[in-house]
């Protein structure tokens, strides 16, 4: 058995798999997998060893694709993916979450399912359809879907959900009942500047150790959160814009994060002047620092969407970030330097890693 | 009995289901539920909500546009074909 760094790509015409050993200097590449549907979020469950992959074909609709053996072979499935006869119809999963044993699929239009049984068959939770607001949902740009689902690994009934354009939401009770969590988060495309909901949650991510601290890259800015999401406070500070999609979080420091500011909606998303760069805190968000070492400087109007950054739980930490125009970047030293790993893939809507023996 | 056409994208996702196989039904509902019946999941493949089949997809009976409600008669040829509309 050997120690292998596990890259799970997914992109708008199949997801990938990138292998490496624990150096992450050289990367074979599979794929395209899952007969080239449009893959939204690629996940690795630790528990089972299953890759698990949200999807949805415009012809032959939304899937939970899986495979039991690293990506050699693939079933899929949709049943009981539904609302029901009466709809609306679930056009695409968005997040597929691994959490001890369940998962847990998020779906536009904005949803939450459950697993049971690895994958082969899904429910409903309905708590989060019958929250108050849901009549006064509002999609986003990129639609009305749940895209990030974040288990609390300390309690089993307790996570966090965000939905653009609507926020962030928590339930303690296994998602029975749901509340809103967007307190202090701005919303400046809303006539009131700090609703109880209606925000552009774009990602979020637990930070390690504990159940309190959040991070979320907004519509409107980055925030962290102390207290579980009750609140938030902006820590954009000296970013070059409030705008971007990916976050990711350490594996083991609370106070590192990184992030990927992009030009305003309205000016194009993409990276400001054409150069490429991550920033990254090392004190919750107090200050920032641009990395860009090995990263294009010059004509490079790259976008990062949502799903497109992920962490390994290496020492070091790998971080990696993928474009909407299908260049797959990645560091091997928590961002201080950066190699392109794939150049020419298609567009990537997610980036997922794994440390896997095989 | 009716044949079924199927497309290579849709066969490729159910090891063993053949391109083109002899189906017993009545209506192209009742063939669906046949096929879903071999290879349990086509009919979450090819039926949204209502049901009704997928926006991007058409289904033709002896060369005619389908619906569910279709009939299918012992001699019909249905095929399955993914619509340019999806993309």
């Amino acid at each position: 058995m050997t120690r292998t760094v596990m890259l799970m790509v997914g992109t708008r015409k199949g997801a990938f798999l990138l292998e490496s050993g624990p150096d992450r200097r050289d990367w074979t590449v599979r794929g395209p997998l899952c007969e080239g549907w449009p893959v939204y979020d690629v996940s690795y469950d630790p528990a089972s060893g299953a890759i698990l992959a949200g999807s949805g074909s415009p012809w032959f609709g939304p899937a939970v694709w899986r495979s039991t053996d690293l990506g050699e072979t693939w079933t899929h499935s949709s049943a009981g993916l539904t609302y029901g006869d009466e709809g609306p119809a679930v056009t695409r999963v968005w997040n597929v979450t691994p959490a001890d044993g369940t998962l847990y699929a998020g779906v536009e239009p904005a949803g939450l399912f459950r697993s049971t049984d690895g994958g082969e068959s899904w429910t409903h939770v309905p708590g989060l359809r019958e929250h108050p607001s849901r009549p006064q949902w509002q999609p986003g740009a990129g639609g009305l879907m749940c895209h990030t689902i974040i288990p609390d690994p300390a309690d089993p009934a307790h996570l966090w959900v965000g939905i653009s354009a609507v926020g962030v939401f928590e339930t303690r009770d296994g998602g029975a009942t749901w509340a809103t969590r967007n307190k202090g988060v701005r919303a400046e495309f809303h006539p009131e500047r700090y609703p109880e909901f209606g925000q552009c949650v774009h990602k979020a991510a637990l930070a390690p150790g504990g159940s309190s601290t959040l991070y979320q890259q907004n519509h409107c800015g980055v925030y962290r959160s102390d207290d579980a999401g009750a609140s938030w406070t902006e820590i954009t500070g000296t970013l070059p814009s409030d705008f971007g999609f990916a976050i990711g979080v350490h594996p083991r420091d609370p106070r590192t994060a990184w992030v990927v500011p992009l030009t305003s909606p309205e000016q194009g998303r993409h990276m400001p002047e054409g150069k490429v760069a991550v920033w990254r805190t090392r004190d919750g968000g107090s200050s920032w620092g641009r990395l860009s070492t090995g990263l294009p400087q010059e004509h490079a109007f790259l976008g990062v969407l949502r799903e497109a950054m992920a962490v390994d739980e290496l020492d070091p930490a790998g971080v990696y970030f993928g474009t909407s125009t299908g260049q797959l970047y990645g560091s091997a030293d928590e961002g201080e330097t950066w190699t392109a790993i794939a150049e020419h893939l298609p567009s990537i809507a997610s980036v997922g890693v794994a440390v896997v023996e095989r | 009995m009716a044949e079924v056409v199927l497309p290579r994208s849709l066969v490729a996702l159910f090891p063993g289901l053949p391109r083109r196989l002899p189906v017993e039904a009545a209506t192209v509902g009742e063939l669906v539920a046949e096929v879903d019946r071999l290879a349990p999941g086509f009919a979450d493949r090819v039926l949204t909500v209502g049901p009704a089949i997928r926006e991007h997809l058409n289904v033709f009976v002896d060369g005619e546009l389908a619906d569910l409600p279709t009939p299918v008669g012992p001699r019909s040829v249905v095929h399955v074909i993914p619509a340019v509309s999806g993309g």
